[in-house]
């Protein structure tokens, strides 16, 4: 079972994009054989208030059941509580706290009081270090990609917190994997869209030297297109069992039910 | 396929890996079908001069490494990378590359696209009837460190100079804002581009399309064979196989020299 965790719809503030709404990401799906998709409102990672989407995903899942919700909490927001209540409820695979885009001190006591809540609740969380490459911001697009130091300090919160992080590169997960206790890297999964094959092979040295468990398929549709992710495990060096966890059962471990 | 964007690395550069990389992109390359990988060799990456401004004891030494990889390897096919601030070195570079069965030149960052530095270099690749391949920042908006990287209008600029030299603008999916070049590329009929680098944008393959049709793509991959994958997968989806296979290797094969892949057809 091909599960993608880091999926969105909706439109991109900062550029035109044609495929957004919740059948073209399932056409998209089909054509590299993603069973279930993780999937998060694009435009309200950048709205005052991201949670105004959550309803809209929760009718989604209702129609689409391949698509399961990832609803927002904004720790700064007073109903953050009511909503982490609600995808508890929902048994949502995780909720989706993007400090960096909310501009939220990642380290402060808001986001202190949400992880403490979800984690007691067994509610993963999941945030993206970046959404597009930064040499192509647009020239208003100043939101800094997440920091090595950043994901250290929120997994050092909470003992129970488990985080998942897309759009990672190497040098981000290395410096997070190795500058934390087994016991904490341990409850971090990453995303594989921002990883790269051959020549370099980061995702074969990060699949040995990190652990195959800590990794998940995910694609960013609909701003990237899905076959990369697909092209990086078919050219993955690694067994069948690390195979099928990357490609879901490690997600299958990772999500709320 | 032909990778029109391909690197290698030698003993003389900076990586203790480097023949496991190498080893690493053939391997992928035969199991994506690349049948060529038209290669280039910063110098010594970074180790005694810098990867964007090699210097031309660095570029000799990186561009025999690559012809003895070509002649080890039957497909690797050599582009002969040179740096314009020093002329006549790159001028008896090209003829001595050429020689040794290189086919094309390749411009890193050097020296911006737009100085008229970079005009022998172009006479000299209309003069042998071979392409350029130009490393190109998308929109450059300002200068970024270790290159002085020119962006899509400035080597336009220079193949509106040069209109008997097909130029291959590099990496349209490597970074920097590819709407920018697409747009200014449109009317440059000598400039290709090429579709390697990490990139993956939704609708940069369909505006590639629409800016400079098929007869201008060429597939590469550069350091991510796996984006590379990717982007043929998807244009196997959208496109003809005739039109696939000219972005895969016709156009290539018609801007190379005659012969340059042997009797491929």
């Amino acid at each position: 079972m091909r599960i993608d965790v880091n999926a969105f719809v909706g439109e991109y503030p900062f550029r035109k994009l044609e495929a957004t709404d919740p059948p073209c990401l399932l056409a998209a799906m089909d054509r590299v054989g993603i069973d279930q998709a993780w999937v998060s409102s694009l435009p309200a990672v950048f709205w005052k208030d991201p949670t105004e989407a959550n309803e809209d995903l929760y009718r989604m899942a209702e129609i689409h059941p391949a698509l399961r919700p990832v609803p927002a909490i904004h720790p700064g927001l007073a109903h953050w509580a009511d909503h982490l209540a609600r995808a508890a409820a929902a048994k949502t695979p995780c909720v989706r706290v993007d400090a960096t885009f909310y501009g939220v001190n990642a380290h402060g006591p808001e986001m202190a009081a949400v992880i403490a809540r979800a984690a007691d609740l067994g509610l993963p969380i999941v945030m993206a270090a970046k959404l597009e490459d930064g040499r192509q911001h647009h020239p208003h697009d100043t939101t800094p990609d997440l920091s090595a130091a950043t994901v250290r300090g929120l997994i050092r919160m909470h003992p129970k917190l488990r985080l998942l992080v897309t759009h990672a590169d190497r040098d981000l997960i290395e410096q997070v994997h190795f500058g934390a206790t087994p016991a904490e890297s341990g409850r971090i999964w990453w995303d594989i869209c921002w990883l790269w094959g051959p020549p370099m092979d980061d995702f074969d040295h990060l699949v040995h030297a990190v652990g195959a468990g800590r990794f998940c398929f995910g694609t960013g549709m609909p701003l990237r297109i899905p076959e990369s992710a697909a092209a990086k495990l078919e050219l993955l060096r690694c067994s069948d069992a690390d195979r099928d966890g990357i490609d879901g059962g490690n997600a299958v471990d990772l999500g709320f039910s | 396929m032909i990778d029109v964007h391909a690197h290698f690395y030698h003993p003389a550069g900076g990586r203790p890996d480097w023949a496991e990389r190498n080893q690493s992109r053939l391997d992928a390359g035969d199991r994506i079908g690349v049948r060529w990988h038209v290669a280039s060799i910063l110098g010594s990456w970074g180790r005694t001069s810098p990867t964007y401004f090699p210097s031309p004891a660095d570029l000799s030494i990186a561009n025999d490494a690559l012809v003895r990889l070509a002649a080890q390897h039957g497909r690797i096919r050599g582009y002969v990378a040179v740096n314009p601030n020093f002329t006549a070195h790159a001028l008896t570079e090209i003829d001595r590359g050429l020689a040794a069965g290189m086919i094309g030149i390749k411009l890193a960052a050097s020296r911006r696209a737009t100085d008229p530095l970079l005009d022998p270099i172009a006479e000299a690749a209309r003069n042998q009837g071979v392409p350029v391949l130009h490393h190109v920042w998308q929109h450059r908006r300002r200068e970024w460190p270790g290159q002085e990287a020119s962006d899509g209008a400035e080597l336009t600029a220079l193949a509106r100079r040069h209109p008997a030299v097909p130029f291959i603008l590099a990496h349209i999916g490597g970074g920097g804002d590819w709407l920018h070049t697409l747009a200014v590329v449109r009317p440059a009929a000598n400039v290709f581009v090429d579709l390697s680098g990490s990139g993956v944008d939704a609708g940069m393959l369909e505006r590639c399309l629409a800016a400079v049709g098929v007869e201008r793509l060429l597939w590469g991959a550069d350091l991510t064979l796996c984006t590379g994958l990717a982007k043929y997968r998807y244009l196997e989806r959208i496109l003809s196989a005739a039109d696939l296979d000219r972005i895969a290797r016709r156009n290539a094969m018609a801007i190379f020299p005659a012969g340059a892949f042997g009797d491929d057809r």
